[in-house]
């Protein structure tokens, strides 16, 4: 089971990129640990900007800095980056149109039994509906790596969403396909077509197997691209397949699940499923316990496929 | 450069974006003209010609709402030409009611008050990276002092003592409800500020000179940020706007558009005897 989570990863990146590139920047409001960014912070004292528990301010610092040649990462819990400092994303990186990439850290439901104050299961669609700011949820950590060094490569401003813990990997490091702002397909199939972002990908592989085994065709796209979507990737399995499971885990009001029913809805009508959390606050549990909760798991999806062939 | 005389002149500028415009801010542009007649012409390193360079100034306006007077300048100063300043807010026109930086000469888009300091703070700590000896400038209104985030600014420029920095506080008095002190007490700013670790300077913000001596000032000031609060009047060089809330952001009618401009001109003709 691998131990790197995908945090760590991104710091792994940065720091490769500081060493050659003094223009990277990281910034951080008190979390350079749980961003596992201390390393960064201490070793590229010069490159990092502690901000304090200040998620206003440590993002249009970092848009300050960006204006001024910087490559910003501003990193801090998902949960209160992508809505805390929402206005600071909409006016000070996209709509000044800054080189800020936003890191959400521990997303999603990752700090378990800490309640809804720490939970970002709304960030794709706050920091989605943001004009020109772009979203990415990457999968494991293969691809966690592949990404920012994509990013490195621009100058949009961007929202990553991970984990806070080590996640199961879908790739190796000699096969990790990646094409920017391109859903990686892990597999086709003529039945069921799960598209999946983030931590979800892995119990969507799971499933996959499981219904294929059992002799229901189904392919996996992992939609770490949640915008700018790969409409043409979901266009593609929805017409190979029968009905399409989206499953996110984000609230299923305005996440991936919303955006690729629009696109399937107007190109290739299909039956879909979209698995998600709840309109409320989630149970108390360890992120394991709440996905489980919801069936956001191997078991979950296949029934759904189920229910969704009839 | 007569910079006295030229702000009457810039404020006749003002005055014909907003009247024909039919939309604007004009009692906060009229309180900001000093400031920004001195920033630009005396004392920032900033053309038309150095704005990509990176050791050029920088300037943000927080009080976005005050953009006609900064487009005023921006202008003058040849960042545009004349003729644009008549598409202001008009249809398809990229001179919008606030600052965004499809427009030469600006950097950051504003008009969400509370964002500005912060957004200086980076660029000031960016100049102190590359070590550059750009000074970073920063315009708020008084009723914005009562954002939160203005505060995490603050803190963060003290903090990391930031000596290219040097923020102006337009303190016309005046917000949209009636006075500061009626909406949300902004008194003693002085203290406020240097107990976040700045060096404060008080003066008379429509003083063009007593402007330029605290811009002279806070360039000699050694590990700490600037704050300067200029006591303005909102509406200043129009006597029927002077100090009067409802000028916020109306529009002059036709007879108070010329009475306005007689004025002006009486005043500019005056500053230049």
């Amino acid at each position: 089971m691998n131990k790197i989570a995908n945090k760590q990863v991104i710091c792994e990146v940065l720091m490769e990129k500081a060493k050659e590139d003094r223009d990277v920047v990281v910034l951080c409001s008190d979390s350079r640990g749980s961003a596992s960014l201390a390393p960064f912070a201490d070793t590229y004292t010069e490159q990092f900007v502690e901000v304090g528990i200040a998620e206003q301010s440590l993002v249009s610092i970092a848009a300050g800095l960006a204006k001024c040649g910087k490559k910003s990462y501003a990193a801090s819990p998902a949960c209160f980056l992508s809505t805390r400092s929402m206005e600071q994303v909409k006016v000070d990186c996209a709509y000044s149109h800054t080189n800020v990439k936003l890191i959400g850290i521990s997303g999603g439901v990752s700090y378990g039994a800490l309640g809804m104050t720490h939970h970002s299961a709304t960030d794709i669609a706050d920091m989605a509906s943001i004009p020109g700011l772009r979203v990415y949820l990457p999968s494991d950590r293969f691809q966690t790596r592949k990404l920012m060094e994509a990013l490195y490569q621009d100058n949009d401003p961007a929202y990553i969403r991970v984990g806070r813990n080590a996640v199961p990997d879908i790739y190796t490091e000699d096969n990790c396909p990646f094409e920017m702002d391109k859903a990686t397909v892990l597999g086709e199939g003529t039945d069921i077509a799960i598209i999946a972002c983030g931590e979800m990908v892995d119990a969507a592989v799971k499933a996959a197997k499981v219904l294929n085994d059992e002799g229901i065709s189904t392919g996996v796209l992992d939609m770490y691209c949640v915008k700018p979507l790969d409409t043409e990737a979901v266009i593609k399995a929805a017409k190979a397949a029968k009905a399409v499971i989206v499953i996110e885990e984000h609230t299923t009001i305005g996440g991936l699940g919303s955006m690729v029913c629009q696109v399937i809805a107007a190109n290739e009508p299909r039956k879909v499923t979209c698995m998600g959390l709840p309109d409320a606050p989630v149970i108390t549990g360890t992120s394991r316990e709440v996905f489980d909760y919801y069936h956001l798991n191997c078991d979950g999806i296949v029934a759904a496929a189920k229910q969704l062939l009839g | 450069m007569n910079l006295k005389a030229n702000s009457y002149r810039l404020r006749q500028d003002i005055l014909d974006i907003v009247y024909r415009a039919k939309t604007g801010h004009i009692g906060g542009d009229f309180s900001v003209t000093d400031i920004l007649n001195v920033l630009y012409n005396k004392q920032m390193n900033v053309t038309p010609e150095n704005f990509h360079d990176p050791d050029h100034d920088r300037f943000v306006l927080s009080k976005g709402h005050s953009v006609e007077a900064l487009y005023a300048v921006l202008c003058q100063k040849g960042f545009f030409p004349r003729e644009d300043l008549k598409t202001v807010s008009q249809y398809l026109s990229k001179y919008i009611g606030h600052p965004n930086n499809k427009v030469n000469g600006i950097e950051m888009n504003s008009g969400s008050l509370g964002h500005g300091l912060s957004v200086a703070v980076g660029m000031a700590i960016a100049g102190k990276m590359d070590k550059r000896d750009y000074r970073v400038y920063v315009v708020m209104g008084d009723g914005e002092l009562a954002e939160g985030s203005v505060w995490e600014g603050a803190m963060a420029g003290g903090h990391y003592k930031l000596d290219n920095l040097c923020a102006v506080i337009d303190r016309n008095r005046l917000q949209i409800s009636g006075t500061t002190e009626y909406v949300m007490n902004q008194e003693s700013q002085e203290e406020r500020w240097a107990t976040f670790g700045w060096h404060v300077i008080s003066v008379d913000g429509n003083d063009v000179d007593a402007l330029d001596a605290a811009f002279e000032e806070a360039k000699t000031v050694k590990g700490k940020p600037t704050l300067i609060v200029a006591n303005t009047t909102k509406g200043c060089g129009v006597s029927f706007m002077e100090n009067k809330a409802g000028w916020h952001h109306r529009v002059p009618t036709e007879e108070e558009y010329q009475q306005g401009m007689a004025e002006l001109k009486e005043k500019e003709a005056a500053a230049n005897e």
